[in-house]
């Protein structure tokens, strides 16, 4: 197994977000990791990219508990932005080169044209889009066997979202990885997913395959008996 | 290409690459794009693709030749293909009429007075 997640539980200030969580996945899928807001699903994200430790409950990625090993099995996109302002996007692949040792940098340049962004332009004059497709370049140079990409569709233009999802579609490499996506933007990126799992109050309501799914219901209509 | 949110998008592949060779847009012998550029094409996940490209070889529709890619197979019969989908198409067509509580007889009736003032 890529990820085991076994009985995990995490509270914010006396909030829970995580209610014990259990959930195994292996290599060769993409994940929708669907729910209303706060419903845990940043919590999880961070939580197997290790950057908050959970109260109890394990969990493994490729057999080894998070910590300080597995971040190189792990490629975390953030929701939020990591960027310096005044920084041009080779600055920012150097960086990333400097932080982890398996960055492809020939990668990264084929990457950045693919998502349209070019080496010179400087961060401070990013749209919205701009910002998350150059996390997404970040996030794919790195060859990880887990991709966790944390709501990389909200808040951006069409077009940018269309580039992501196509990218995503092309560079996913089946015999070696696993990318888990969370996203509200359901309707326009359910054509990526193997699977979803629809979380509610930190644990999951429903997980099954989509192409099964669509035999019989929607990816729509599943959400309205779930979640209204 | 837009899909159908209640139909296996792997068959939806399938159909569309049907239809196009029945179009002739994709001829026999042809070389099919490969699975990952028709997934970014389509917005849709590689293995969805695997799994249309599988079975359109099991059913002799395309060939996988190792180390060159699919193609279109050049035995294809065009006619057959075109049987399949006008079957299906009927099939779909004669549920919805069904559903809507009309009898056979009235299909029928209904069906010579659309093609008699020709359809678009």
């Amino acid at each position: 197994m890529l990820l085991t997640a076994t009985d995990v539980t995490k509270t914010y200030f006396g909030k829970p977000a995580l209610r014990g969580f259990s959930y195994e996945l292996d290599r060769g899928k993409i994940i929708g990791l669907l729910g209303p807001n706060g419903s845990g699903k940043s919590t999880l994200l961070k939580a197997i990219a290790g950057l908050i430790p959970v109260d109890s409950g394990k969990i493994l990625v490729d057999g080894q508990k998070v910590g300080v090993r597995t971040k190189n099995q792990v490629a975390y996109l953030p929701e939020i932005d990591p960027f310096y302002q005044s920084h041009r996007v080779i600055d920012v692949l150097n960086f990333y080169k400097s932080c982890f040792k398996d960055f492809d940098t020939q990668r990264a340049e084929a990457l950045l044209e693919e998502l349209a962004l070019e080496r010179n332009q400087v961060i401070r004059s990013f749209s919205k889009g701009m910002r998350v497709r150059l996390k997404l370049v970040l996030t794919l140079s790195r060859r990880a066997p887990l991709l966790l990409l944390d709501e990389p569709l909200s808040g951006i233009d069409p077009l940018s979202r269309d580039t992501i999802i196509k990218a995503i579609a092309r560079e996913f490499d089946p015999a070696n990885q696993s990318i888990i996506l969370s996203t509200h933007e359901v309707f326009e990126s359910e054509g990526l997913f193997d699977e979803v799992v629809l979380l509610e109050k930190g644990q999951i309501k429903w997980q099954g395959h989509m192409e099964s799914l669509r035999e019989s219901s929607s990816l729509k209509r599943l959400l309205e008996e779930v979640y209204l | 290409m837009e899909f159908n949110p209640e139909r296996p998008i792997y068959l939806q592949i399938i159909d569309e690459i049907k239809k196009r060779i029945v179009r002739g847009d994709l001829k026999p012998g042809e070389k099919l794009p490969s699975q990952r550029e028709l997934a970014a094409i389509m917005s849709v996940n590689p293995n969805t693709v695997q799994r249309a490209y599988r079975e359109l070889e099991d059913t002799k529709i395309a060939e996988t030749l190792r180390g060159q890619g699919t193609f279109v197979s050049s035995t294809i019969s065009i006619k057959e293909l075109q049987k399949d989908l006008a079957e299906r198409a009927l099939g779909e067509f004669l549920t919805e009429m069904s559903e809507l509580g009309l009898s056979h007889s009235e299909i029928k009736e209904l069906l010579e007075k659309a093609l008699e003032k020709g359809v678009e």
